[in-house]
């Protein structure tokens, strides 16, 4: 029952960033979002197992994103790493930034990450939230490796849904190609 | 749907059918898919619908629009009729040798009379001109909202009458419509009438598949910034999240007992293909074991078999492995980009789309003799779909720049253009047999 309810909450608005990236790791119990009747503010959670709903964390406050994580000056204000055809690893001229950011993790264990994965438009959409899995998941990984912990970045895939540029040539293609970094709060 | 049959005072025989058509969900003012035909078969039979004896206080001409999806077949032709006086109805005898003239190959007469209900009854029979025989005859009731859907119900009883087939023109379509930053879930009528949406979103939505019944779609919605795959119940409206797992949730395939849904989830590392219970219980099964990326499961009609796509391989190809997990089997060879297999409702042909010199073109590959023909001429196809009688296939391709939908006959021949007023129009998903 945790998903119905953080649903919920994110749907109304109570809550954003850190309690809607919590997703439950087990779905076995039945899971219904009624937009169309879920109007109800602030979540009836009545009947609803209160210890599980536990894990949301009232105290992080909504939209607020340290000053830092924005700050031009700071390598953590760059999020975006590119790629080239058919690569999914991170390059080399990326390797500072990904550091900036797994430190960051380390001195800030409460802070949570989202990785968003994109490629370009050309072939199947399904292969290519695959393919954009792939590229969140080796900058996962490289972060991790660099100290951070699992519980602190979720890695996903937008496919060649969410380009940066919508042209049809390889100038467009290579800014859709790329994995975005964000913080709860931006998310 | 809530047929009603009742006894036939004046057509002996003749079985009478309430189409309680539902509206799926509230109306739209969404634009609306015309279709064009842009090739057809050389062989198209000549047939004269003589427009329906009193279909005029119905608001709808209910025989052109007959006539109209039988051409949209690709396989027959209307023809012209002149005003025939007195009108003919059903029970109008009919003179073989005077339509032979008029170089029919088949007749359809019909009437329209309004019940003391306010309800519509359309009554029609079917010939055979060229073998001088009566093919059927069949009468739907219907209200005057629901015209168009009745005359869908008489083109397919015809169509299926001379070809020994059922017709798919009370079957529906789903599709995904963008414009600026909105998505819409959309469905419409096999013809792009009547087009209404599920869902509107800001944010991307994908992969929509119909559930065996008809009654569900599942889909891929990117609201909460990722991908979480939805079943969307028609008849209420009410949505269902089914699969949001930490990381990507995605590509959702219904068994053919609309019991269990195959999705591709990374919340074990990479993306791989994992069944889940359709109604949200129970927990995941992983059914596929790789390194590589597994997606676009889709089963088999009969059941047995998951087609997916992989890339263990080094490139992307089709592969098929029994619905339970196993050994996977590679199904395509040719070419180094070979995606999105969809089987044939009866199990012989396998659709998918195939990079060819840098376009990409659907393929058909006959499972029994392994012959790939490429039926299409566009060059960004995505995402086919069968019709339930498996004739035609439905696909996305890009044409000037705007995403439109395409038909194309499972031989080729027949090619139609769904154009589309405003927005790009995408990942279409045929729906079942109505019953």
């Amino acid at each position: 029952m945790r998903s119905i309810v953080i649903a919920t909450v994110c749907a109304a608005g109570l809550l954003i960033g850190a309690a809607c990236s919590t997703t439950p790791e087990d779905q076995s119990a039945a899971k219904v979002e009624d937009k169309s009747t879920g109007a109800k503010p602030g979540a009836d959670t009545r009947g609803v197992q209160p210890p599980k709903v536990a894990a949301v964390d009232l105290t992080k406050k909504p939209g607020v994103v340290d000053s830092m994580l924005k700050d031009p000056n700071s390598p953590l204000s760059k999020r975006s790493i590119f790629y080239d055809l058919d690569q999914f690893d991170v390059k080399d001229e990326y390797r500072s930034l990904v550091e900036a950011h797994a430190k960051y993790l380390r001195e800030n264990p409460n802070a949570r990450m989202m990785i968003q994965g994109n490629t370009d438009e050309r072939g199947s959409r399904e292969y290519n939230v695959g393919l954009g899995q792939r590229r969140s998941d080796g900058v996962r990984k490289m972060l991790i490796l660099l100290g951070a912990r699992e519980n602190q970045i979720e890695s996903v895939s937008l496919g060649e849904e969410k380009p940066q540029s919508d042209g049809h040539d390889e100038t467009a293609w290579s800014k859709n190609r790329r994995s975005d970094i964000l913080y709860s709060g931006e998310y | 749907m809530a047929v009603c049959h009742k006894k036939s005072g004046g057509l002996p025989g003749l079985r009478v059918l309430l189409g309680a058509f539902f509206l799926v969900a509230a109306s739209s003012a969404a634009a609306q898919l015309s279709i064009e035909i842009t090739g057809a078969g050389a062989q198209r039979s000549p047939i004269a619908i003589v427009p329906f004896n009193g279909e005029a206080a119905v608001g709808t001409a209910l025989s052109q629009i007959v006539r109209a999806d039988l051409e949209r077949s690709g396989l027959f032709r209307g023809l012209e009729v002149p005003p025939l006086s007195p009108a003919p109805t059903e029970n109008t005898p009919v003179n073989y040798g005077e339509w032979r003239s008029r170089l029919a190959d088949a007749l359809v007469l019909g009437s329209v009379s309004a019940n003391p209900d306010g309800r519509f009854e359309v009554r029609f029979r079917v010939y055979d001109i060229v073998k001088q025989a009566p093919l059927g005859a069949i009468a739907y009731v219907f209200t005057k909202d629901n015209a168009r859907a009745a005359a869908h119900r008489v083109a397919d009883f015809v169509y299926e009458r001379i070809t020994g087939e059922k017709g798919v023109f009370s079957t529906q379509i789903a599709y995904i419509v963008h414009r600026g930053s909105s998505y819409e879930l959309q469905i419409a009528d096999a013809d792009g009438e009547r087009a209404q949406y599920l869902l509107r979103s800001n944010e991307p939505i994908i992969s929509p598949v119909w559930s065996p019944e008809g009654k569900r779609i599942a889909y891929v919605s990117f609201e909460s910034k990722k991908p979480v795959v939805y079943v969307h119940h028609l008849e209420d409206r009410k949505r269902q999240v089914v699969a949001s797992f930490k990381g990507s949730n995605s590509a959702p395939a219904w068994s053919p007992d609309g019991k269990t849904i195959a999705v591709v989830l990374s919340v074990d590392g990479g993306s791989q293909i994992f069944l889940l219970n359709s109604d949200g219980s129970g927990a995941r099964r992983r059914i596929s074991n790789s390194a590589s990326i597994d997606t676009e499961p889709r089963f088999s009609s009969d059941g047995k078999w998951i087609y997916f796509t992989s890339d263990r391989g080094g490139s992307p190809q089709v592969y098929r492995m029994a619905s339970s997990g196993g050994e996977p089997q590679r199904v395509t060879f040719e070419g180094s980009y070979n995606v999105s297999p969809r089987p044939s409702p009866d199990g012989r042909v396998l659709a998918y789309v195939t990079r060819n010199a840098g376009k990409f073109q659907v393929a058909l590959l006959d499972l029994s003799n392994r012959q790939v023909q490429v039926i299409t001429d566009s060059d960004r196809d995505e995402s086919p779909s069968f019709a339930p009688n498996g004739r035609m296939i439905l696909l996305a391709t890009v044409i000037g720049g705007r995403g439109v939908l395409s038909a194309v006959s499972s031989d080729g021949r027949i090619k139609q253009r769904l154009p589309f007023a405003g927005g790009d129009v995408r990942e279409p998903a045929w729906g079942p047999f109505i019953e």
